[in-house]
């Protein structure tokens, strides 16, 4: 028996090590914080991911932090005052052309009670962040 | 034993277009989690107190509060049927008096169409849970995306995501804007 060249299997191999590098998007922050995102049918898929700066609320995950919705911003704990510092950053990471696009998604836990998104939305308004996002799943419409 | 029948070798160069078309295959089909929200705009902060003056009967008030019950235009609402009647109220089709009023506006690619001035004006309680404050601005943007629709089928025979020509889809929007007011926070009773 003559044997199969096994030449190209290298290349079967990095190719199937470029698609994993490719379709996993890396997760860049670590959430500290759990939410079950609400559901919503009229829902837009956010384009330009690089352009969307992440606001988490919900529960943090230890729970010796308490039950308390929390606000998290890059990687840790956040209060109210930090947001518009936490969008200037943003801005200032980001070219100037862009920086009119940028999107702020709000994940945010389905039971959190809407004082703390209205304070958000607020700091957001001041911070000249108009451009917002209800991070919400998808579901189809029952008809 | 030397008589050893020689085998032709395998050609196995195609195999890297296989695996190229598979690896293609897959880039193409997976979508990884795709992140999805309901977009919306925020108003500028309010200066001074330079209240917009907007005449009541082209508000359509729509009231979350604490517990999570809707209250629209004065009266208990539903979300079933809020849909319904954001539609109804923003199209004003017979004319009321006390619903928006229309104004009569000369559209590119659309000729003379009747434009309302309704505004919804999406007021919650600091209590509201915020998945009850998703599934009303989802109805209310649902309501627009069928009137953007009707629109577009009536006026170009396709619905309103489905035009390609920017400039069509920029005059169902001027006719049919997402005019949703997130109004300033204000305490609506029931705060505990």
């Amino acid at each position: 028996m003559p044997k199969i060249s096994t030449a190209s299997l290298p290349d079967i191999v990095f190719i199937l090590l470029c698609f994993f590098m490719v379709s996993t998007t890396m997760r860049e922050t670590t959430l500290i914080v759990k939410f079950k995102l609400p559901e919503a049918t009229e829902v837009q898929k956010l384009e330009k991911k690089a352009l969307v700066s992440f606001i988490y609320v919900g529960q943090p995950v230890k729970s010796t932090f308490g039950t308390e919705s929390r606000i998290q911003l890059n990687d840790q704990f956040a209060t109210i005052g930090d947001i518009q510092a936490f969008i200037a950053t943003e801005r200032e990471a980001r070219d100037e052309v862009d920086r009119k696009f940028l999107t702020t998604s709000i994940k945010a836990d389905r039971d959190t009670r809407m004082g703390v998104i209205t304070d958000i939305k607020q700091e957001l308004r001041k911070a000249g962040a108009f451009k917002i996002n209800y991070s919400s799943r998808k579901i189809s419409r029952t008809k | 034993m030397g008589k050893k029948k020689e085998l032709p070798e395998i050609n196995a160069s195609s195999m890297a277009d296989i695996a190229f078309l598979l690896l293609i295959f897959f880039l193409v089909t997976v979508t990884m989690d795709v992140d999805t929200g309901i977009t919306r705009k925020l108003p500028p902060p309010i200066e001074d107190d330079s209240k917009v003056d907007f005449n009541q009967r082209n508000i359509f008030e729509v009231l979350v509060n604490s517990a999570n019950q809707l209250l629209v235009e004065g009266k208990e609402g539903n979300l079933a049927t809020l849909k319904e009647d954001t539609k109804h109220f923003f199209l004003n089709p017979a004319n009321e008096i006390n619903l928006p009023e229309k104004k009569l506006e000369n559209i590119d690619l659309m000729g003379e169409v009747f434009v309302s001035k309704g505004v919804v004006s999406l007021k919650n309680d600091r209590g509201t849970s915020y998945e009850m404050y998703i599934k009303v601005q989802n109805e209310l943007t649902r309501a627009f995306q069928e009137m953007r629709d009707e629109l577009s089928v009536e006026k170009f025979g396709v619905k309103y995501n489905d035009l390609t020509d920017p400039q069509k889809q920029e005059a169902v929007q001027a006719v049919i804007p997402i005019a949703i007011s997130e109004a300033e926070p204000e305490d609506i009773g029931g705060t505990k």
